[in-house]
């Protein structure tokens, strides 16, 4: 029903995170673009697994239905979800640990190590 | 004899435990967490040394985890594999050993190098939790665990390379690394979604078996080669290189190498196992080479302008990665022709791997003696220190053996290797292998550079009350100069019984593929 739609966004969502991530000089700026990388991978997982129509992939909830949505791409997402998680704070409190030695967030003032 | 067969799982199991009992093992104090940190580090060392033995006797071994049997990969007749499965080959085995051998080490040197600093119970719970990770992505047979296990080994790592917060260069090494890896850990797991799009299947044995090369597969080709090369520090992606391995402690660094050893196991479990000889034409192994040959040339001329020494052995890596890169890259150009794979890709492929052994131990030495010299004198910097080798005699011995290891000198261990690499380069493209010499020249250019001026000259007024490193720190050491000394000596045996299974081991698709699909290829 939907067609390709979800993957167009899939790919949009994953570019705007990958230009964020390669010209953003906030570092905020860029672990947010990690954040949008990681929400068009988990995307693409749950796309992949839809099937029009289907019903929860959990057999004794589901009831009478004849398809179903595919299990293991929601099991993959779930874990990516929490990977990213955790990720995304160890990435923050970095981020806090790099503004108080620097006082800055600005990527091209943050450059001690070069060479 | 029965119980070795949960030998995969144990080899994941028993650093796990190390890792979330350190807390525990803290509370006793000093004695009890480093006796524990030691245990399980041997305990891992020889699980994963049991594994290698018995690979090497059996073949490919299998594990199904949370299946009524371990070996049960295709439950009730069905014809594509479920549930969690670990898979080790020669291969894999070997990268274990060589892995958990680096960890041993640095182990023992942290226990007291670390030993002013605070929060060591969650510096030895990093540490084990970053050998889970590692030894992970060796042994599983599944693509997406294999994002897992590279996800777990980053996390680990992030914080081990800010351990020393109060450093604003340490912090900053850790967020570079970090955006790195998590940009080439999420590029892995797209990769995985596009090929469980066509296939159904995250098992590498499963996607393999059914692989046909079309657009979506060269799509995860892609991504898996750029996410993986992007991890193990290869030109053009390197920059995390230098900063994380300055920056880390130097037992963790050791550490680190061996974890960048991981992700180029997963680069060439992918294109050997996974793509095999449906890789067609020869874009993929020449850009392999190229990236091999540039990361070897450039790596190796940065190194040589470095003051500082861990800067400069982490440029090292970078070029010495370069020719493992290389090494296999030539054998993935001779996948498809067994008289090409006879003639040269078999002898670059046992270079390679052997070179991966080799560099694994020699590089872990050298951080570990860089460690040394931070420990005893102070600094990092090469134009601060001198004359240290009259305080330093063990340290200096040592470091003369590494040294003489990466920079080919025979008889010692990276001369073999690297005739190896050289030979079946030159029968493939003659300027491949003088780029190669003349790398290796500049490596030893280099270090002779760090000898003289670290070590050689006259007694330092300041540098009178330094004295050389503790016992424990000696131990780590130890155990990687006696690994080299050894490998020296029988370099003969150590090829034919450990680089020619895992070469095989690698070359053999049908049989990775059939060792979880059983016999229907």
């Amino acid at each position: 029903m939907t067609g390709n739609a979800p993957f167009l966004v899939v790919g949009i969502i994953f570019f705007l995170g990958l230009y964020a991530i390669l010209f953003e000089r906030n570092l905020i700026k860029i672990a947010i673009g990690i954040s949008l990388l990681e929400a068009s991978a988990n995307l693409l997982l749950i796309v992949l697994g839809y099937r029009s129509g289907g019903s929860i992939p959990v057999f004794t909830l589901a009831g009478e239905v004849k398809t179903m949505v595919l299990p293991t791409p929601q099991a993959l997402t779930l874990t990516a979800i929490v990977i990213g998680l955790a990720t995304s704070a160890l990435l923050l409190s970095l981020i806090m640990l790099l503004y108080r030695h620097y006082g800055t967030l600005d990527v091209r003032e943050i450059r001690r190590l070069r060479g | 004899m029965n119980w070795q067969i949960h030998l995969p799982a144990l080899a994941l199991a028993i650093p796990l435990l190390g890792a979330f009992a350190s807390p525990v093992a803290g509370l006793g104090g000093r004695s009890i967490r480093n006796a524990w940190m030691v245990f399980i580090s041997i305990a891992t060392t020889a699980i994963c040394l049991l594994l290698l033995n018995r690979v090497l006797a059996e073949g490919v071994m299998v594990y199904v985890m949370g299946a009524e049997n371990w070996n049960l990969t295709l439950p009730s007749g069905l014809s594509w594999p479920i549930r969690i499965i670990l898979q080790v080959d020669a291969f894999s085995a070997f990268m274990a050993v060589v892995g958990s051998v680096a960890a041993l080490a640095g182990a023992f040197f942290s226990l007291q190098f670390m030993d002013k600093f605070t929060g060591l119970e969650k510096f030895s719970a990093l540490y084990f939790l970053l050998v889970t990770g590692m030894l992970g992505m060796q042994l599983t047979g599944d693509l997406f665990n294999f994002f897992v296990f590279l996800e777990i080994a980053s996390v680990a790592s992030f914080g081990l390379i800010a351990f020393w917060r109060d450093r604003p260069e340490a912090v900053e090494a850790s967020f570079k690394y970090m955006v790195i890896s998590t940009l080439s850990a999420m590029f892995v797991l797209i990769a995985v979604g596009f090929l469980y799009g066509r296939y159904n299947a995250v098992n590498i044995a499963a996607v393999a078996r059914m692989m046909h090369m079309g657009y979506a597969e060269k799509i995860a080709l892609v991504f898996l080669v750029v996410s993986l090369t992007m991890k193990c520090g290869t030109v053009p992606m390197h920059m995390w290189t230098p900063d994380a391995y300055a920056e880390a402690p130097a037992g963790v660094t050791c550490l680190l190498v061996g974890v960048s050893q991981a992700s180029l196991y997963g680069l060439f479990r992918v294109c050997f196992s996974l793509y095999g000889v449906s890789l067609g034409s020869t874009v993929v192994p020449w850009t392999i080479i190229v990236m091999g040959v540039l990361s070897m040339f450039i790596g190796v001329t940065m190194a040589v302008i470095q003051k500082e020494v861990k800067r400069l052995m982490a440029y090292h890596s970078v070029s010495q990665i370069g020719y493992i890169l290389m090494a296999l890259g030539v054998g993935l150009l001779a996948i498809r022709d067994p008289q090409a794979m006879a003639e040269y890709g078999f002898t670059a492929m046992k270079g390679g791997i052997f070179h991966i052994l080799n560099y694994t131990m020699y590089k872990g030495l050298l951080f570990l003696t860089a460690g040394a010299l931070f420990y005893s004198s102070g600094s990092r910097n090469l134009n601060e220190m001198g004359g240290l080798a009259r305080v330093m005699p063990h340290t200096t011995f040592m470091f003369v053996i590494a040294a003489a290891a990466i920079a080919g000198i025979p008889p010692f261990n990276g001369f073999v290797s690297k005739l190896l690499i050289y030979q079946s380069t030159f029968a493939v493209y003659p300027l491949l292998a003088v780029v190669a010499l003349v790398t290796s020249v500049l490596t030893l250019a280099s270090f002779v550079k760090v000898f003289q001026t670290a070590f050689l000259g006259p007694a330092r007024k300041k540098f009178e009350h330094a004295t050389e490193a503790p016992g424990s720190m000696l131990i780590g050491m130890s155990i990687l100069t006696i690994v080299i000394v050894a490998i020296t000596l029988f370099p003969t045996w150590t090829l034919s019984h450990l680089v020619e299974p895992a070469a095989k081991a690698l070359v053999d698709q049908a049989g990775y593929i059939s060792a979880v699909m059983g016999g229907g290829l």
